[in-house]
């Protein structure tokens, strides 16, 4: 079957009705003693009945489908799809790292608790923060532990804020993680040169401002050289900074957000220390703080007495629990075999060539879409296509659907919101110079192409499954129930 | 060229605002439709008879490129929400000036106009 197919559900390929033949009866107490009527389906589940041959070549079709890093170059910018050393994936999952059972005493995890305790350690000195915590799942769990912590810290000050800060160019989590912790967001603007304009920031401090949220380089690419200034009035003002360490992949080994005058931080495990990205997770983005905001991390805190590790549930300040288990061990122990592969100058060394790697494509491309600020770049740049005297009606989205086709993944499009028909590119330190160079090429074949017949390149792609999406008509009258489940 | 309608006053954020009496009827311009693309859900926050302050955002208007927030360009209370627009948020694409218009709010300091643009300037400014 070719690639491209369609491959129907498994209850539209069922064969069949029941399915449940094999599922053993389960002992034990009656499910009506346990769950309230009201929450108990009032008859057995419709599952499709397959062959096991046949679910499995369902999901190896599936499979076969997905973009991965392992497929392709994946420009996503602010993302950081680097390469994921399978070494990481093989020492990570030795049985006694992968079965150690989530009810084990600390005690009987001794070794896994030390690692965690090592990466902790390693991730402060990167940061440049006094204490980190593992505990978070995920870059926006992380985000909303540090802004918890924010809120934490201000309230037991007795001081009554109700605002965050956020940049127009920010990532859509930071203003999302706010309203979850119960903040009202205010924008702060860019200036004409991409950065975060100091004057309009100043004018929206004020004591009911709890935090300004940022990252460092920015959405555009570009660094906040300003950062001094913007910690100081920030922290004149009674507020935290905050660093979201999405684009921590620039400067991981050359500057630390803590010595900038950040206060507390969020790292992406999967971006920066090359881990895999989503899927389901469960992801690590471990959190940061300055001394003033270690009464409020999560619980347990692993801690250390002796020649002994443990967890530590006593802490009264604390935000308290984010997850009952700290069932991200595997991904944060795959981030420290990437750290210690790496040490100290490897990870500098990364850091610098992911920001060559984004200049030399911007330097490829630039003659042929034009950036949306030409100054020097860090890790990613933002290009524009909004210039329709150059371009016609080809757009940002057409070039990223013309590039599934050539067998790319798309850069990120239409972000950050403050530029028009963007294209965000970050080709990360691990792809080669000839990647770049292909890449490049394609970008600029697919471009003549468009100009030379318009109407084929605005309805790209061609080689997959399904084609152009009908994204407004989805979105105006979703379905959000499979016909067959109905 | 996007369309600017002429006796409507205008903000830098790029609403409209049509003077009935002591009511403002609130949209956003045709500049501002184009630019967020096709509009598919226009969400109301702030419910009929609640206060709102000038420069808050008070509406949602979400697109498949972006949401975009509706500051308000007057202070005063909220006296009717375009109800239309919740099947059928094209209105918004279609006819901004008209049936696609989003907010009416009862004034409660109608010189917060004074500060408004006219047709002409809104025509400079987008310029």
């Amino acid at each position: 079957m070719p690639l491209d197919a369609f491959e129907p559900s498994l209850f539209e390929l069922s064969h069949g009705e029941g399915g449940r033949e094999w599922i053993p009866e389960r002992g034990g107490a009656d499910l009506a003693s346990l769950i309230p009527s009201e929450h108990l389906a009032p008859e057995p589940a419709a599952l499709p009945v397959v062959s096991e041959p046949e679910a499995v070549r369902h999901f190896t079709k599936l499979s076969r489908r997905n973009f991965s890093i392992e497929s392709g170059f994946y420009p996503l910018g602010s993302c950081t799809m680097k390469y994921n050393p399978k070494i990481c994936d093989s020492l990570a999952g030795l049985p006694g790292f992968a079965r150690l059972h989530p009810e084990a005493g600390a005690d009987m995890a001794q070794g896994t608790l030390r690692l965690m305790d090592d990466i902790s350690g390693f991730l402060a000195q990167i940061s440049g923060m006094d204490k980190v915590t593992t505990n978070p799942c995920a870059g926006a769990h992380g985000e909303f532990c540090g802004i918890l912590m924010v809120r934490a810290y201000h309230e037991d000050r007795g001081d009554d804020r109700d605002v965050v800060l956020v940049p127009d160019s920010a990532h859509g989590t930071n203003p999302a993680t706010a309203a979850m912790v119960g903040y009202k967001t205010v924008e702060v603007k860019s200036n004409s040169s991409g950065c975060v304009d100091l004057d309009d920031l100043k004018s929206k401090l004020n004591d009911k401002v709890a935090a300004l949220m940022l990252t460092n380089p920015n959405t555009l690419g570009l660094f906040e050289k300003e950062i001094l200034d913007i910690a100081r009035v920030v922290h004149e003002a009674g507020a935290l900074l905050y660093y979201d360490g999405a684009n921590l992949n620039a400067i991981a080994g050359v500057a630390r957000p803590g010595d900038m005058g950040f206060d507390v931080v969020h790292i992406n495990l999967h971006k920066t220390f090359s881990t895999p990205h989503g899927g389901g997770g469960p992801g690590a983005g471990p959190v940061g703080v300055k001394q003033r905001l270690i009464p409020y991390l999560p619980t347990p805190l692993i801690e250390k007495s002796g020649e002994e590790y443990t967890l530590n549930y006593d802490s009264p300040k604390s935000i308290g629990q984010l997850s009952t288990f700290y069932g991200n061990v595997g991904i944060v122990l795959r981030a420290y075999v990437y750290m210690r592969m790496h040490g100290k100058e490897g990870i500098r060394r990364n850091s610098e060539h992911a920001v060559l790697n984004a200049r030399y494509l911007k330097h490829l491309l630039k003659d042929h879409i034009p950036p949306e600020i030409d100054a020097p770049g860090m890790h990613e740049f933002v290009l524009t296509m909004k210039d329709k005297s150059r371009f016609g009606e080809f757009n940002a989205m057409g070039l990223a659907k013309n590039l599934i086709d050539r067998g790319f993944h798309a850069p990120t499009v239409y972000f950050p919101l403050i530029v028009k028909e963007a294209l965000m590119m970050e080709p990360t330190e691990t792809e080669s110079k000839r990647t770049l160079e292909e890449f490049a090429a394609t970008v600029v074949d697919i471009l003549n192409e468009a100009a030379r017949d318009p109407e084929k390149a605005m309805h790209a792609p061609y080689t997959t499954p399904v084609k152009r999406l009908d994204e407004v008509s989805a979105a105006r009258n979703p379905v959000l129930v499979h016909p067959c489940c109905e | 060229m996007s369309k600017i309608q002429d006796g409507l006053k205008y903000t830098e954020t790029h609403e409209w605002v049509r003077v009935e009496g002591s009511v403002a009827v609130i949209g956003i311009t045709d500049h501002a439709q184009e630019e967020l693309t096709d509009i598919v859900h226009v969400d109301y926050p702030i419910g009929v008879g609640e206060s709102v302050e000038k420069g808050s955002d008070c509406v949602v208007i979400e697109s498949c490129k972006a949401a975009a927030d509706l500051y308000a360009p007057v202070s005063g209370k909220v006296t009717e929400t375009n109800e239309g627009l919740a099947d059928n948020p094209a209105e918004v694409n279609d006819d901004p000036y008209g049936k696609g218009w989003i907010i009416k709010i009862e004034m409660s300091d109608p010189s917060q106009l004074d500060v408004l643009m006219d047709a002409d300037a809104y025509r400079a400014h987008s310029e």
